[in-house]
């Protein structure tokens, strides 16, 4: 029977986790009226997070548009439909790559800082001091952050989307000698802005709460030692990305599902 | 030490009772208990001196005063109130009271000193940055740091983080205000400055003024009363400084005068050296 038991008190635990995730978050959005009125706390969030990604951001956008309009020349051209290179580019950047890469890369470089930042203030007995100075840290702290975190994302996925196809043009039109008319013309022709680029938003709008919530509710319950700092950075890297990469299957199945 | 002080020391007894801890046991987990059934009463106006060895608890009890943590039995009461840490309006109005020294400073690292002082003004006060920057600038003066206003935390000693820490916990003038180890890592000049400090504050507001130290010497010179805490976390003696000057109590005596023997162990519960040596049948 011990087995039994044992998988009971996973699945206790479990429940227990969850439920404590989903208090946290509702404690957090009863704090985002009150944060919202001082909005230079959450503008100087969004420069802080925008300013850490950007350079990572679109270094790798181009880097993954030159790749991408590589690839798609080697499996296109076979079948004499090169000049699609600029769509499938621009479809799976948009769509895909765009949001996910971003929200993969901002969890290892912004949400790391922001876990490490408010472990390091909890370490520093910087939020009981405020707590007993009768300021909520969830506001003062933890909110201006997560905000600054939702807005940020998909801007930066833009950004990323935006300099890949520059990549994809660079390396399509100006190193492999494709036609630049039928390039842009074959993107104007394909892309759908609400269908594509409006759910690739909307997707990085949801994957920026996803990352912003576990990089701020990481740094807020890490041990305040610290080795309990540094799991917890290393915690938020992999549940962003896995979480990530889990909402990302469920939102293109229900965005993209042709039914 | 402070030299300046004039005060005289009102009946403890007699004095109205603005917080009272009634036979409260806590502990950080179940298996240890942090204080056990400790009870102590601060008088409105008054220095108290919470004093004790290393890990007794005494920072613990200014913490239950703050409601950072639910006690485990009994209750602490404020201004006749019973503190609910469930309660976060009640928690949050008596929070607006209290200004808290901590013991390593607390201070923001991201901010300024200027703006570390400021901060609670800005978040409880709708003050114009005119008056917040007299106010500041004030506060920064009284500890002796007005010129260093405009440093970064990361720029300043650790003596003169507490010393903004202090000034920060000033700022607003707070009704009652808790010292978590002001003396700690200061120079004498300082430690007799902030010693003076934290008194005529005291007399000048009417503030109400917990000190928890180590500092046997410092803390006599300015408190009203004071308590002896020891391991594990209960009340070995309470008084007015003259009072446990004179007291025959063996505990007291020893910790009042460093002696390192007495009924107070220097050692954490172990078994015998030679034991966890191995050197079980060579002799001691």
């Amino acid at each position: 029977m011990s087995w039994v038991a044992a998988i009971g008190r996973y699945v206790i635990e479990c429940l227990r986790t969850l439920g404590h995730h989903a208090f946290f978050f509702w404690e957090l959005l009863r704090t985002l009226p009150a944060s919202l009125k001082r909005p230079h706390f959450v503008l100087a969030q969004v420069h802080a997070l925008g300013n850490l990604s950007l350079l990572v951001i679109m270094s790798s956008g181009l880097a993954v548009g030159f790749v991408l309009a590589l690839q798609s020349y080697y499996a296109l051209v076979t079948y004499g439909a090169a000049d699609s290179v600029g769509l499938l580019v621009n479809l799976s950047l948009v769509r895909e790559l765009g949001p996910v890469v971003t929200a993969l890369l901002f969890a290892g470089r912004a949400g790391t800082s922001l876990t490490a930042e408010i472990g390091l203030m909890k370490a520093g007995e910087q939020l009981a001091a405020m707590e007993l100075m009768a300021v909520d840290p969830k506001s003062r702290v933890l909110a201006p952050r997560f905000i600054g975190g939702v807005i940020t994302m998909p801007i930066l996925a833009l950004l990323f989307s935006a300099v890949g196809i520059f990549g994809a043009y660079i390396v399509g039109v100006q190193l492999i000698g494709l036609d630049p008319g039928n390039f842009w013309s074959a993107m104007e022709n394909g892309v759908d802005v609400r269908r594509d680029l409006g759910n690739g938003i909307i997707k990085s709008i949801v994957f920026g709460v996803i990352c912003s919530f576990v990089a701020v509710y990481q740094g807020y319950e890490a041990k305040a030692t610290p080795e309990g700092v540094a799991r917890a950075t290393t915690r938020t890297v992999v549940v962003s990305s896995l979480s990530v990469l889990a909402m990302d299957f469920l939102l293109t199945a229900l965005m993209f599902s042709t039914r | 030490m402070p030299s300046d002080i004039a005060r005289t020391t009102p009946d403890h007894a007699s004095v109205d009772k603005l917080i009272e801890i009634d036979h409260v046991t806590f502990g950080y987990d179940a298996s240890r208990n942090i204080l056990s059934d400790i009870s102590m009463r601060f008088g409105r106006g008054q220095v108290t001196a919470i004093l004790g060895g290393s890990g007794c608890g005494k920072t613990t009890v200014l913490r239950l005063i703050g409601g950072v943590h639910p006690v485990g039995k009994g209750k602490v009461k404020f201004d006749g109130q019973v503190i609910e840490t469930s309660n976060a309006a009640q928690l949050y109005n008596l929070r607006r009271r209290l200004g808290m020294l901590f013991q390593f400073g607390a201070l923001f690292t991201d901010l300024s000193v200027f703006e570390n002082v400021a901060f609670p003004l800005r978040e409880h006060t709708d003050l114009d940055d005119t008056m917040i920057r007299d106010i500041v600038l004030m506060k920064l003066n009284a500890v002796g740091l007005r010129g260093a206003a405009n440093l970064r935390i990361s720029e300043i000693s650790g003596g003169m983080g507490r010393r903004v820490a202090l000034a920060r916990a000033m700022a607003l003038d707070p009704e009652v205000l808790l010292y978590d180890e002001p003396f700690t890592g200061l120079d004498p000049i300082a430690m007799g400055v902030t010693a003076n400090l934290i008194r005529k504050l005291n007399d000048a507001t009417g503030a109400t003024s917990l000190v928890v130290s180590h500092d046997v010497h410092e803390c006599f010179a300015i408190c009203d009363y004071a308590y002896i805490m020891a391991a594990p976390g209960v009340v070995i003696a309470h008084g007015r400084p003259d009072e446990l000057d004179a007291s025959n109590d063996p505990q007291v005596r020893q910790f009042l005068r460093g002696e390192p023997d007495g009924p107070v162990p220097f050692h954490y519960p172990a078994p015998p050296l030679a034991q966890d040596l191995g050197l079980r049948g060579t002799r001691a």
